[in-house]
């Protein structure tokens, strides 16, 4: 990210942000860009307003215009209040806001959501979440990265899963699920019809399931099963059931399994979600 | 060109402008970055003082006066690192380095906004100088000249601390080296004469930039402790050593800075 955000030059490779290449066009790259961090980068010793127009300033707004383009975030992101406050006394969730408006001033083509939401709480959370939709809706590319795969799943358009340094994993979070495919939970309501059960799962799944306990089967089902063809087998073979579900994979799943699968011993693993 | 050089001057003002917006807020910075050179005012004027004889006669507090003002000069250059180390560690460097700005205008602008600052500091200083019985004695001309050598000295050492500050990009290490800058203007002729000292020290207390610049405020300040006649050449004359010394740390400093800056790591 600090590559295409032309922070830092590639070892090796090219990249382009639209149609720009971040290494010799980095000035029209950085036009085009807006940058959010992990850690809010907004001056703490100024008040939220005077960063916003420092920022629009050095964005090459005239005066004018930087003010009143601050005074339109500061409305929209619920920060009028604390604008004249000085930005060390805000909050974690107030300073995030302030640092990703900072990063609006001039609407981006793309715009670099390095983590934005790690440490917040969930009000916070769900602010910036609305935020980066509603800038995806405006035409925005959003390139966000994040520990969260429930964040991933909920903002993104295409994930890529990297792990160190390595994509293992690419597509929109429902192609992912789909790749891992979903579990089948079956309860019974009497114990007695466990292998009876089992073996009806075994012929429907193409694996033979796990009990968790006396009344209680699981298994993971293939892409193409579908709820109703379990519920008529069971009930085929006079099995009474007190629950069923078809459980879709979460994200964390899909992580899980993509990366155990390239190395067990992970311990340093990001997502990338892009939505656009 | 013509355009860039103008954007260069229009991103660099406004990086002054945020030093002094901040100044506003914090009043309370600036006092607290006098109570230091306060107390030496009072340590030395009054306790080590009374003990410390001026070569060539005159009061100590006199001849004490320069040496702070070249001190609290080369302190702001600590002031600065940790300026550029705190926000290179905070991501706004960052934030500066993904905008569409004039590339040369984040360290002009930081160095330039440290001469007002400078100024104010200066000024506050000469008031706690006159305070103790410190005077100009060679005339409005000449103190200014004084004055404007202390300023040409600290844009100079700015220039260090940003460089400094590029490279330590951590305010926690910025903040450790404040401390180191005190044996620096302690090992010169701020204090007490260089005479005294062993041979070893005085040549180094001697081309300590610092000697130059106290000498150079004592000639021109008309305050005694004049170089006697085997005095080393930055202190025999302070004044072209003083810029001497202004223009070399510039000539390596600011291309080093500006290389810092663009660099992406």
């Amino acid at each position: 990210m600090r590559i295409l955000a032309t922070l830092a030059r590639p070892d090796a490779g090219r990249a382009r942000i639209a149609g720009h290449d971040v290494v010799r066009e980095a000035d029209r790259v950085r036009a085009l860009i807006g940058l959010a961090g992990q850690y809010a980068a907004v001056d703490e010793r100024l008040t939220g307003r005077e960063n916003l127009q420092m920022f629009g300033r050095l964005h090459h707004l005239s005066r004018a215009r930087a003010r009143r383009r601050a005074d339109e975030l500061l409305e929209r992101f619920g920060l009028t209040e604390a604008a004249d406050r000085v930005a060390g006394t805000y909050s974690g969730g107030m300073r995030r806001r302030l640092d990703l408006i900072a990063s609006l001033l001039v609407t981006p083509r793309v715009l670099f959501l390095d983590e934005p939401t790690t440490g917040l709480d969930p009000r916070s959370r769900g602010e910036i979440w609305d935020a980066v939709r509603a800038l995806a809706a405006d035409g925005t590319t959003v390139l966000l990265t994040t520990q969260y795969l429930e964040e991933a799943d909920r903002l993104a358009d295409d994930v890529v899963v990297i792990d160190h340094g390595r994509v293992i994993g690419q597509g929109t979070p429902e192609e992912l699920k789909a790749d891992l495919g979903g579990r089948i939970e079956v309860e019974l309501a009497d114990a007695d019809a466990l292998p009876a059960a089992s073996a009806v799962l075994a012929r429907i799944t193409g694996t033979d399931p796990a009990a968790s306990d006396q009344r209680r089967l699981t298994a993971p089902a293939p892409a193409d099963l579908r709820l109703a063809d379990a519920v008529r087998e069971l009930d085929r073979a006079g099995i009474a059931l007190a629950d069923i579900a078809l459980r879709r994979p979460s994200l964390d799943e899909v992580f899980l399994h993509l990366t155990g699968r390239t190395a067990r011993e992970t311990d340093a693993a990001a997502t990338e979600g892009e939505a656009a | 060109m013509g355009t860039s050089l103008r954007w260069t001057i229009t991103d660099g003002l406004t990086l002054v402008e945020r030093e002094l917006r901040q100044m506003r807020h914090e009043p309370g910075e600036l006092v607290a970055s006098l109570i230091f050179p306060a107390l030496m005012v009072l340590m030395f004027g009054y306790i080590m003082g009374s003990a410390i004889k001026v070569p060539g006669g005159g009061g100590y507090r006199e001849y004490l006066m320069p040496g702070l003002f070249a001190m609290i000069t080369f302190s702001s250059m600590m002031a600065m690192t940790l300026k550029v180390a705190t926000d290179a560690s905070r991501g706004v460097m960052d934030r500066l380095r993904s905008l569409p700005m004039s590339r040369l205008a984040v360290p002009f602008g930081q160095t330039g906004a440290d001469v007002p600052s400078g100024l104010l500091n200066l000024s506050i200083m000469a008031g706690m100088g006159l305070l103790v019985g410190w005077r100009p004695h060679e005339g409005p001309l000449r103190a200014l000249a004084a004055f404007a050598l202390l300023v040409l000295l600290r844009y100079a050492l700015s220039w260090v601390g940003c460089y400094l500050g590029f490279r330590v990009k951590n305010e926690q290490v910025a903040d450790q080296m404040v401390p180191l800058l005190f044996p620096i203007t302690m090992l010169s002729n701020a204090f007490v004469p260089t005479e005294g000292m062993p041979a070893v020290l005085r040549v180094i207390a001697d081309w300590n930039p610092v000697s130059a610049a106290t000498a150079a405020c004592r000639d021109l300040f008309g305050n005694p402790g004049a170089p006697t006649a085997d005095a080393a050449w930055p202190v025999a004359h302070p004044i072209l050593a003083t810029i001497g010394w202004s223009v070399l740390l510039m000539a390596i400093f600011m291309p080093l800075s500006l290389r810092a800056y663009q660099r992406r790591s």
